[in-house]
């Protein structure tokens, strides 16, 4: 089948199987920081948005979204790079796997949210596994990003 | 993992009840659990394009669509207003936000998962469901009714004067729920609704009349120790049919208190 869609601000016309998911696609259109950790649906690592909604790029069907716009972190460097630096000096990182897809999901929330709470924050990056460490770091982070965005405006 | 042979996005119902006929054709949500199905699926009918991704209000009901998103139902306004927290709260602890951007109320309730949390507190809301050929069927019906190759189109809250209160026990805050308790008032009377026993969600009716005289400690633990006896348990990884049996005396008396307005006081 034929798929339309805009990758990271840019359009691309390609041909895929149809039973494609979007994450094999985007792996082989060279966006390889979506990856797939569990292969169940529940790792929150293949996290991209479309149309701006995070979701599930291992479960999304291809054909779903085209004609859509969709974005991975490739697309988001700056805000990612800004996350990054909140995250590293809380100490947040172990390993980075699944650094990705959390990145993603978080910047999903703060478009969603103006002043989430601490339980509005752990409810919307439930979805989210991270194995070395006991998310205490990225909440710290996470907390001090929203505060540096909140000075800003 | 699937292997589709064929992705068709239809153009109509209809289209899409033709299609479904055939046992090698399947029916796409939400993408989330049909994946992981070891099958290989000749045509996957794809509803995504027939309008069936938004909750209507009408005068006397809501009308979600069966292409719905468990977010979208989840954080929606009008809903929450009516019913309360109750919904959102039964799918809330439903994996992440991500996956739930993805999973459909329609497929949630079509497939009547034993381990639904959704179906769980549509029960206890009396929701009806909107099927392609049999037309419009209480979800108390369609609960029990095997599967077949009729398409759910809608689910149907009506509004009525009805209170409902939403509990699970979890073994983490992600899991499958061990047990799923859903407890309603509505202008019939009080009932219970179980899921995740681990079998499909089943509704408990105060027939007996227990909770006429109004819900007190006493009477809120008589009618759950009532429930418990009512239903059946089974035994998964998650929990033995026992410990099950005895979640659900605890979690539907909490329910009826919490009914009452008397969250604090535990049993």
């Amino acid at each position: 089948m034929r798929i339309k869609m805009n990758l990271n601000g840019k359009p691309l016309e390609s041909d895929a199987s149809a039973d494609m998911v979007l994450l094999d696609f985007l792996r082989e259109h060279e966006c390889y920081s979506v990856k797939r950790g569990c292969e169940t649906s529940n790792c929150g690592l293949c996290t991209v948005l479309v149309d701006d909604k995070p979701i599930l790029s291992c479960s999304y069907p291809l054909a779903r979204a085209n004609g859509k716009s969709v974005t991975t972190l490739e697309g988001l460097q700056d805000e990612a790079k800004e996350f990054g630096g909140f995250m590293a000096d809380e100490g947040a990182e172990q390993c980075g796997f699944c650094s990705p897809g959390f990145i993603m999901n978080v910047l999903a929330m703060v478009n969603e949210f103006e002043n989430p709470t601490d339980s509005e924050i752990l409810n919307f990056l439930s979805g989210n596994m991270c194995r070395c460490t006991g998310y205490e770091g990225q909440l710290r982070a996470i907390k001090k990003y929203l505060a540096f965005k909140g000075a800003e405006k | 993992m699937i292997s589709i042979e064929e992705y068709k996005i239809v153009e109509s119902l209809e289209e899409a009840y033709k299609l479904n006929q055939s046992r090698s054709n399947q029916i796409i949500g939400g993408m989330c659990w049909v994946k992981m199905q070891n099958k290989s699926v000749h045509t996957a009918i794809d509803m995504s394009n027939l309008g069936l991704d938004t909750i209507e209000e009408f005068d006397d009901c809501f009308k979600i669509g069966a292409m719905t998103t468990l977010r979208a139902l989840e954080t929606n306004e009008r809903i929450m207003e009516f019913f309360g927290n109750g919904i959102s709260e039964s799918l809330c602890h439903i994996v992440g936000v991500q996956f739930r951007n993805c999973a459909t109320v329609g497929a949630s309730v079509f497939m009547r998962f034993p381990f639904s949390d959704v179906v769980t507190a549509l029960l206890a809301l009396d929701a009806q469901v909107q099927l392609h050929q049999k037309g419009i069927v209480s979800l108390e019906d369609f609960a029990k009714m095997p599967f077949d190759r009729d398409i759910l189109t809608h689910i149907i809250l009506k509004k009525q004067n009805i209170k409902m209160k939403y509990l699970s026990l979890r073994n983490s805050y992600t899991d499958f729920p061990v047990l799923a308790v859903a407890v309603s008032q509505t202008e019939n009377g009080v009932q219970a609704c179980v899921g995740a026993r681990p079998q499909r969600a089943e509704l408990v009716k105060d027939q007996g009349n227990i909770l006429a005289n109004g819900i007190t400690k006493e009477t809120a633990k008589e009618f759950a120790e009532f429930a418990a006896n009512a239903l059946s348990f089974g035994t998964n990884p998650r929990g033995s049919a026992e410990y099950r049996k005895h979640l659900c005396k605890v979690l539907v008396c909490r329910g009826l208190l919490a009914l009452n307005g008397d969250d604090e006081n535990e049993n």
